[in-house]
């Protein structure tokens, strides 16, 4: 075990894929002479030479749909959106090709690439910068969206999306970059199916992903200082949904609290609860919380920011009030 | 004008007596204020007043004990605020901060768990509003890991205790799904169980362990798991004679008739179909149901509300000890065969504990029949919220009055015990004779 910050897990999960397969490039606005925005590609340029860390235009469709071109054509390009507001610039390229062309080609023409977008809220970057979209995404088929949140996910879910014969968005955490934690020496590629519980518990399940994720174990801790024993799932993957490990979870604890940094309407949280609502109705024994961002564009100043978030205090309530 | 009334002080609450006045007539009180030490049978509280003014009369001496809701004082308001308030005035005190606490704006909860506990409730850091000292304070000085049983206890405020009252027969009581699902599976009804949530929600916690299942190795129930049905039983039978004055009426019918028209009936159908008397007697009460709707039903808030079709209950002694009550819904539309079958596989499922959700609760009459135990006749206790049950003994050859000759013939002898609220004697023995004018006509069945 070592101690490292998610910005270095993430570059370390760069630099090995760009050494072990050609084919790989990151491409981006600022990736390469910059260090990249939040400073994840920093020293790639250095290290990998201009042909591999490319610094592109200020046009997110344009570079997008070079990357899905590059895909086509035998490549396995990392494409760096700046932030997922940005990302909307580049929406078209994505559903229209990325996530369709498999399908509009008669299974002829997959896309693997994989797109990188920094996300969420918590360092005041304001209403245009600070928003959590996945749930958008996670609507897509023919899209892999994944959200890690910790250490090891960080490290090692981009080796696995290269994998991917089609295209993988990974939603990282801009709060996050510069969190630090034990990450294991040998931290290698991690599967991208499945949900992880990572917090064991028995009286109810509290379900998080990406930016979520943090909140939901710090008042699970808290919880089980009054005696109540919170089982915290990490979705991990947000498309497509690995819907079991919520229901087993649920069947065991009968009580369910979603936490989600989105907004509450039409949200991934509205879709857990529906899920479970559908395959464990019976299993409930009391209505379903949400957790979820007030319905606001996510304000710049401090306080403002953090009370328009799902925060510890915010979960444990829920919580109570689901356990009664 | 304000009245001064017995609060409820928990949930099974009926009544408390006032052991002591702390104030008297003309004495000045305010909101918050204790002015009275109730026993609840379990406790002496310390009761607050709700209303400031001037205390105008004791209507309650100590020493007497009244039902929650009754009035125990007036308070006259003091000053200008005397009369009725504009709707303006009357909602600002809604709108306005919990006062800084001070011991009578401790909720009686908390007090009653302080003192039980020994805590000097200074020493507490309140979490409530305005740091006011809550029960899950209380709890959590006590317990520091244990769950709180009830950690929202709304009762941080000063005002008037939500009304804790148990549903009313027969209102509508939310059950959580996952509870309404072990419920079936356990065979208990729950809207006979007492639920903890807010509002009386029933949760898992609330159902009574699962009944042992059925073991045929000989072996007998788990004790702890019998125990569980029979509190389930236990609190709906002694509800049921708590609740409704019951009056019994019996009649001796001879099933000579009826059996032999199903021996022949049975000839001519698979052997598994055959239909047994005990289906007969069943089918018989359906139409004699529907004929007297007023005993087909359930008696809620202080009215009859007749039952939509005739959804029948039949009780089910399960081997292992232990009684449910699988309900054969919309009995009036099978025709006997298929309430034969209906019976069966009903019965079946009841004794593997395995009732399906549709099967547990909502009957509108019931029958038992003791006849497999070679007793003669039961007088059954009803089911509330309904308001009959019918019970039959053992069908035995017995001396029976014909003309002037005495024959011997399958008699068995019905019961009803039905709800004198709902009716009376005189159209229960019109069920009873409808039962045995059915009988009598076989083929019509």
């Amino acid at each position: 075990m070592s101690t490292t910050t998610y910005r270095e897990a993430f570059r370390a999960g760069l630099r090995e894929a760009l050494a072990v397969d050609d084919r790989v490039f990151l491409m981006g606005e600022d990736v390469g002479r910059y260090g990249g925005c939040f400073a994840v590609s920093q020293g790639l340029l250095e290290e990998f030479g201009e042909q591999r860390i490319r610094d592109t235009p200020l046009s997110e469709s344009a570079f997008v749909g070079a990357g899905i071109g590059a895909a086509l054509g035998g490549m396995r390009p990392i494409v760096e959106i700046m932030t997922v507001n940005f990302s909307l610039l580049a929406l078209d390229q994505i559903l229209n090709n990325a996530a369709t062309l498999l399908h509009m080609s008669g299974g002829q023409l997959g896309v693997p690439v994989v797109i990188r977008i920094p996300t969420g809220p918590g360092r005041q970057l304001a209403a245009q910068h600070s928003h959590t979209l996945e749930g958008w995404y996670a609507h897509i088929p023919g899209l892999r969206v994944v959200a890690p949140a910790t250490l090891a996910d960080a490290r090692g879910m981009l080796a696995t999306a290269l994998i991917d014969p089609d295209p993988v968005l990974i939603f990282e955490q801009i709060a996050l970059y510069g969190a630090s934690g034990e990450l294991a020496d040998d931290a290698g590629p991690v599967d991208l199916d499945h949900a992880v519980v990572r917090r064991p518990g028995s009286d109810v399940t509290l379900v998080a992903y990406g930016g979520s994720l943090a909140p939901a174990l710090a008042a699970a801790e808290e919880l089980a200082v009054d005696g109540v024993s919170a089982e915290v799932v990490d979705l991990r993957t947000l498309r497509p949904l690995d819907t079991e490990t919520v229901l087993e979870s649920v069947r065991r604890t009968h009580r369910l609290v979603v936490v989600d940094n989105g907004w509450r309407s039409g949200s991934l949280s509205a879709e857990i609860a529906a899920r479970v609502a559908e395959h464990a109705l019976y299993e409930l024994d009391a209505p379903v919380e949400r957790v979820c961002a007030v319905e606001v564009p996510i304000p710049y100043p401090r306080h403002l920011e953090e009370a328009a978030l799902p925060g510890p205090a915010d979960v444990m309530a829920a919580a109570r009030r689901a356990v009664g | 004008m304000a009245e001064f009334r017995m609060p409820s002080l928990g949930a099974d609450m009926e009544s408390g007596t006032v052991l002591e006045w702390l104030v008297g007539p003309g004495d000045q009180v305010r909101r918050g204020d204790v002015v009275a030490v109730v026993d609840t049978d379990k406790a002496a509280i310390d009761v607050e007043c709700f209303d400031s003014g001037v205390i105008e009369r004791l209507l309650v001496q100590p020493g007497e004990k009244v039902s929650v809701g009754t009035p125990l004082a007036l308070i006259a308001a003091t000053g200008a605020d005397a009369g009725p308030a504009p709707p303006e005035t009357a909602a600002r005190p809604r709108e306005t901060p919990p006062p800084a606490p001070h011991p009578a704006a401790l909720s009686p909860l908390v007090r009653r768990r302080a003192a039980e506990a020994g805590l000097d409730i200074a020493t507490l850091t309140g979490t409530g509003p305005g740091g006011v000292v809550t029960a899950a304070d209380v709890d959590h000085a006590l317990h520091p890991a244990v769950p709180v049983a009830a950690p929202l206890v709304p009762s941080v405020t000063p005002g008037p205790p939500e009304p804790v009252v148990a549903a009313a027969p027969g209102a509508r009581i939310h059950v959580s799904p996952y509870a309404r699902r072990l419920a079936a599976e356990r065979g208990v009804d729950p809207t006979v169980l007492r639920g903890s949530g807010p509002d009386g929600v029933v949760h898992a916690r609330d159902v009574p362990a699962v009944p042992a299942p059925v073991v045929t190795n000989g072996a007998g129930p788990a004790p702890v798991a019998a125990t569980a049905l029979r509190r389930a039983t236990a609190a709906l039978m002694a509800r049921s004679k708590r609740e409704i004055p019951h009056y019994y009426l019996a009649l001796d019918i001879d099933l000579g008739p009826a059996l032999d028209w199903l021996r022949a009936h049975n000839r001519a159908i698979p052997v598994a179909a055959r239909v047994l008397p005990a289906a007969v007697l069943l089918r018989a009460v359906v139409l004699a149901a529907q004929a007297v709707p007023e005993l087909n039903g359930h008696w809620i808030d202080d009215r009859f509300v007749p039952g939509r079709g005739v959804q029948l209950g039949v009780a089910v002694s399960l081997r292992g000890g232990g009684l449910v009550v699988p309900v054969i819904r919309d009995a009036g539309t099978l025709g006997l065969d298929d309430l034969m079958a209906r019976v069966r596989e009903g019965g079946e499922r009841a004794r593997t504990g395995r009732l399906r959700s549709s099967e547990a609760g909502g009957a509108t009459i019931t029958v038992t029949n003791l006849g497999e135990l070679g007793v003669d006749a039961v007088d059954g206790v009803i089911h509330p919220p309904q308001v009959a049950l019918v019970g039959f003994g053992a069908v035995r050859p017995r001396p029976w009055a014909a003309g002037d000759a005495v024959l011997v013939r399958p008699v068995v002898t019905a019961t009803l015990s039905a709800d004198h609220r709902a009716t009376d004697g005189a159209l229960g023995a019109r069920l009873l004779r409808e039962i045995d004018r059915r009988l009598r006509r076989p083929e019509e069945l």
